[in-house]
């Protein structure tokens, strides 16, 4: 192709997957009535000031830190995941992942 | 114990921030407030099914079929709700057009608020510190970066977008474009003349079209 000034190749939307589910986990969470859309940019938005005040944030992995942070501020303060229990929960996905054999589904034991 | 990580003998470890994700979503779901089978859903459908295509459908169109455009631009809402486009998180659309006197771009100063229903994700660069501040600042410079000059005498409007309102641009319609339908329409918007960092392409001649 010749014309390719102002045209970019397709991004995918996600770069990773796990962008993917957090952006899913809080379109649920708001679409099942536990924030408002409105909530949700006020929040986000003052993470991403917050975070850009010592750098600039460049839109890629910066960005979804930024969003995860935000949910798990929200959810904290809501008292659906205090810190406390998603620290709990991620170490047994940790040990989960280094208990299971390279290749078989990952599990949680309970 | 130490083991040898050449052969990968357990599964690879996720990232810090994707085994945090991974907890949310088990603590979430045992408590009920989200069902799996719904984010399945919800990625399926911004992965797949929404993009810069239906948007490009409905500027298609508006070229096309002067009625639709003033309804359109009057209205967007009902007008994308007949044609299934609708904000999941019930904001407004507000389509915007390009003429000869003014160009119109988006951005979203405070986060990344976009017309996801018409453009799916937005590209890293919107969602950069660099574009959400220049955008509103140094619009002109902003657009020559993505190679677009605009006439002297065309003003430049720069849209902010919020939770409750977003944007979408209609770009100009090329010249040489008379008697296109509206798939060949639709293949000459891309995303970006949608955001209005790009201007629509002119057609491609066929000698070009076949290189």
């Amino acid at each position: 192709m010749s014309d390719c000034i102002g045209h970019s190749a397709p991004e995918p939307a996600f770069l990773e997957p796990w962008h993917a589910q957090v952006f899913a986990l809080t379109v649920s969470l708001n679409e099942a009535g536990r924030f408002s859309w409105a909530d949700w940019v006020e929040a986000f938005s003052a993470t991403l000031r917050r975070n850009g005040l010592s750098r600039n944030l460049d839109g890629g992995a910066d960005y979804f830190n930024a969003w995860l942070q935000t949910l798990e501020a929200i959810l904290a303060a809501q008292g659906s995941a205090s810190p406390q229990e998603v620290a709990l929960v991620r170490r047994d996905w940790e040990e989960a992942y280094l208990n299971t054999p390279h290749g078989d589904p990952v599990q949680l034991a309970r | 114990m130490p083991h040898d990580h050449s052969d990968h003998p357990h599964a690879l470890l996720p990232s810090d921030p994707a085994l945090r994700v991974k907890a949310l979503e088990t603590i979430l779901t045992r408590k009920g407030l989200i069902e799996p089978a719904a984010l399945d859903e919800i990625i399926d459908t911004y992965q797949n099914k929404i993009g810069p295509q239906n948007g490009a459908r409905v500027v298609a169109k508006a070229w096309s079929d002067p009625a639709f455009k003033a309804a359109l631009l009057a209205d967007a809402d009902p007008v994308l709700a007949d044609l299934g486009y609708y904000g999941r998180q019930g904001e407004h659309m507000v389509v915007v057009e390009n003429t000869p006197a003014q160009h119109n771009m988006v951005v979203c100063t405070l986060c990344s608020c976009y017309p996801w229903p018409l453009l799916g994700i937005p590209p890293g660069w919107y969602k950069s510190d660099a574009y959400r501040a220049r955008a509103v600042r140094e619009p002109r410079r902003v657009l020559a970066d993505f190679g677009v000059t605009l006439p002297a005498d065309t003003a430049v409007r720069v849209w902010d977008s919020t939770a409750e309102v977003r944007y979408l641009v209609l770009p100009m319609r090329p010249d040489d474009s008379e008697g296109f339908d509206e798939d060949a329409l639709a293949a000459l918007v891309s995303r970006d003349s949608m955001i209005g960092t790009a201007l629509a392409s002119p057609p491609q001649s066929s000698s070009e079209a076949s290189v």
